[in-house]
């Protein structure tokens, strides 16, 4: 047969989260029964990005039906292409199921996960091959840059940026086409476009999938300003510990050049960008555009004062324009379709979606974009599918280790730039994580601080000094230790960070202790006025008893104890030595009838000697 | 390979690799082949490739879909064209030296070809 002709395409997500779920063993399961079974002719698999389901892959769409099988494995392949493929029936026990109703939804566009999100950033991120130009080139790709080059001069583009309302998608919100002004009216030549990939809180993976499954759209926006900032040169700091979002970039780098749509004289204007990868090591400062830009130049990585903004003194003190992934990816479609069109999505000050990854303790976790205005309660509820296991909610945390946590009654909070800031949390990079009734705050924040800390880079002192000193305290809270006045020093610390320190590291180190003693504050006070911790997780607050009255005397307890510390003969009344208890929660696990207490900040009446089973009275 | 010089040029290398990602997108025509057991066995795969490569041949947008038995198992091979706001049609015995006429009337000139068809549906409820 010559050329074949396809009649169904099987997209298979490839991307990282997939990728360690299995992808790949599918991928070539799939490729060998296609060929085994002929169909090879007339079915095409593609290799995407990010759908966004991560909870539920390996992901697998079926066009032109839009059938969407989740955790499928290599054994479930040769089904697929007998059933679905050759059939075209439908592997119900592949299809997603709803936990509550328990239906089952086999089309992709039915899916609640997808159903209040709203794909524009990612509008072909799990759409198409991101390794094939030709597919984004199919879904419009590179027209925005050829009508800027072609039908705008750089003053309209800058106009039409500054018009949509774009905000910086990095965390802060500037207005981008702002920024981009500054950039183009800055004395001095050339001039660099940046594009911060880096991504360095945990968890976080937006930009991470949006270069993996959408590259062009990623060049094309940088394309753009270069176009508009008078800039020939670009480059894309990225994480090495991204090594499938370099390479598809790289190979989009070369198509984009193959076809004139990068590189000199691009659209066969005199117009030319270059665009080069600058691997990074993965220091969270570095994300901090000052500090990328000097590890870009191949010194420290360590921010500097600002101003002079980037705008007017970055790469070699040339003016330099600085943008996260997002923010660029964004510019195609608002070149495109006009300003107009993006400012109407979303909320009015906030245009456009937000992108989160959203972890923790929610059902379906993953890769998520929302219009901006939707509330915290749909995002964890309609489309995270609510707490885990039937635990109750306590508190989600945004914006990554500089932001904070909101508590319940902050559920209706609209999400945007300026409304989550009020409520003493931010944006940020878009991370996003649900905690249930189950955690500790104090230890929650804790484990933020620990992370801010260690990246500090130790050029400032209230930085370097300050978070140090908040993690003792924080630490001898959670130890029993504290008092009321640690948590008065907490605040004063924390107002000497946010003004003293050199960059943002600094300045928002405190924020998620603060928006948690601001919603949790009791929790704090319980720890050090009490020395109960609510939640039952600092260790050295809590207790572990044998329920006397209901203990069986059956000794599981006693044999399991990794430290000896359980006393008891048979159909004896165990006791768990106080002293020596190491608190590891091993007899409440292996405990038959539910006979060991955990407690903080009560104590339970027990027995002194070993006395028979039943004969317990206080 | 060839630079792109225009925007022009963009657009007509668009339309052409646009094909590369039809069945993604929506095309308004879809055409059903039965290919249960009895459609395969009656030469459903055959009439299938010869559907596909008449749309090739004629720039035809459309969806080709395979579906399993739908219970006439004797007007085998079965082809449902299934059009943008109009009735769904069902064609029994479609064998591949039918498919040219049945593309060029159904599809290029809009006429039900009657003599072939099994049946009318107006509601869409049959799915995959
Ligand atoms: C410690 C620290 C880490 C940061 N990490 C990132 C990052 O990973 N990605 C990012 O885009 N911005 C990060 N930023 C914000 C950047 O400094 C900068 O504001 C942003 O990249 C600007 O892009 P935008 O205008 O498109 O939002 C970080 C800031 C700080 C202080």
């Amino acid at each position: 047969m010559s050329e074949p002709i396809y009649r169904a395409d099987v997209l298979v997500c490839a991307g990282t989260s997939c990728e360690s779920s299995g992808a790949r063993s599918v991928l070539a399961a799939l490729t060998e029964e296609l060929a085994k079974t002929g169909l090879d002719q007339e079915v095409r698999i593609i290799e995407t990005g990010c759908r966004g389901f991560c909870s539920m892959g390996p992901v697998m769409i079926i066009y032109p039906e839009g059938v969407f099988y989740c955790q499928v494995k290599a054994d479930d392949v040769p089904e697929i292409v007998e059933e679905t493929l050759l059939k075209g029936r439908i592997v119900q026990r592949l299809v997603f199921t709803e936990t509550e109703s328990q239906m089952t939804v086999p089309y992709y566009e039915d899916i609640p996960f997808y159903q209040k999100q709203q794909r524009v950033t990612l509008h072909n991120c799990g759409v198409i091959d991101p390794t094939n130009i030709d597919e984004y080139i199919a879904r419009g790709g590179y027209e925005a840059l050829g009508k800027a080059l072609g039908e705008m001069s750089p003053q309209q583009v800058i106009d039409e940026v500054k018009t949509s309302g774009l905000r910086g998608r990095g965390g802060a919100g500037f207005l981008t086409g702002l920024k981009w002004e500054f950039t183009a009216k800055a004395a001095g030549n050339p001039k660099y476009v940046v594009c911060n990939a880096d991504e360095g809180d945990p968890g976080a993976f937006m930009d991470r999938s949006l270069i993996e499954g959408d590259p062009h759209t990623l060049l094309e926006g940088m394309a753009i300003c270069g176009y508009a900032v008078g800039a020939s040169d670009g480059y894309v700091y990225c994480r090495a510990e991204y090594p499938l979002a370099i390479k598809h970039l790289k190979i989009a780098i070369e198509q984009a050049e193959a076809y004139g749509l990068l590189g000199d004289n691009v659209f066969g204007t005199d117009f030319s960008f270059h665009v080069h990868i600058k691997e990074g090591a993965g220091a969270f400062v570095c994300g901090e555009e000052t500090a990328l830009l000097a590890s870009i130049e191949g010194r420290r990585g360590e921010p500097r004062p600002r101003p002079p903004f980037p705008a007017v003194s970055g790469l070699w003190a040339k003016p330099t324009n600085l943008n996260n992934v997002k923010s660029y990816a964004n510019v195609p479609q608002i070149i495109l379709r006009g300003a107009e069109w993006f400012s109407k999505i979303g909320a009015e000050r906030s245009p456009g979606t937000a992108i989160f990854a959203l972890t923790g303790k929610v059902l379906h976790t993953g890769l998520i974009e929302v219009p901006m205005g939707i509330t915290l309660r749909e995002i964890i509820y309609d489309i995270g599918g609510g707490v885990e296991g039937g635990k109750k909610f306590k508190a989600v945390q945004t914006g990554g280790p500089l932001g904070g946590c909101l508590p319940e009654e902050q559920l209706d909070l609209k999400v945007d730039f300026d409304s989550l800031r009020q409520a003493g949390a931010v944006m940020g990079s878009g991370g996003m994580i649900v905690v249930d009734e189950d955690t500790c705050m104090v230890e929650f924040s804790k484990y933020f601080l620990t992370f801010a800390t260690a990246e500090s880079c130790g050029k400032c002192v209230p930085c370097r000094m300050g978070g140090r000193r908040m993690l003792e305290l924080l630490t001898k809270i959670t130890e029993g230790k504290g008092t009321l006045e640690d948590i008065d020093e907490i605040d004063s610390i924390a107002a000497g960070m946010a003004a003293g320190s050199l960059c943002s590291l600094g300045q928002l180190t405190p924020g998620p202790i603060l928006s948690t003693l601001r919603y949790f504050r009791d929790e704090f006070v319980a720890h050090v006025t009490e020395g109960r911790c609510p939640a039952k997780q600092c260790t050295a607050l809590v207790q572990y008893y044998v329920n006397p009255e209901t203990c069986k005397g059956c000794g599981i307890c006693a044999r399991n104890c990794p430290v000896n510390v359980i006393e008891g003969g048979r159909r004896q009344i165990h006791i768990i030595n106080q002293d020596g208890c190491i608190k590891c929660g091993t007899c409440l696990e292996v405990c038959p009838f539910d006979s060991i207490l955990k407690v903080s900040g009560e104590t339970v009446e027990v027995p002194t000697e070993l006395i028979p089973i039943g004969t317990w009275a206080k | 390979m060839p630079k792109v010089k225009s925007l022009d040029e963009l657009r007509k290398l668009r339309d052409q690799v646009k094909d590369d990602i039809s069945t993604r997108i929506e095309t308004g025509t879809t055409i059903i082949v039965g290919m249960g057991t009895c459609g395969i066995a009656a030469g459903a795969r055959e009439t299938m490739h010869a559907i596909m490569q008449e749309l090739e041949s004629r720039q035809i947008n459309a969806h080709v879909r395979t579906v399993g038995c739908i219970g006439m198992c004797s007007r085998e091979p079965l082809v449902d064209i299934e059009q943008a706001g109009k009735p769904r049609v069902t064609y029994g015995n479609v064998y591949p030296d039918m498919v040219p006429r049945l593309i060029e009337e159904h599809l290029k000139n809009g006429h039900v070809v009657d003599e072939w068809v099994v049946g009318r549906k107006t509601t869409d409820d049959i799915g995959l």
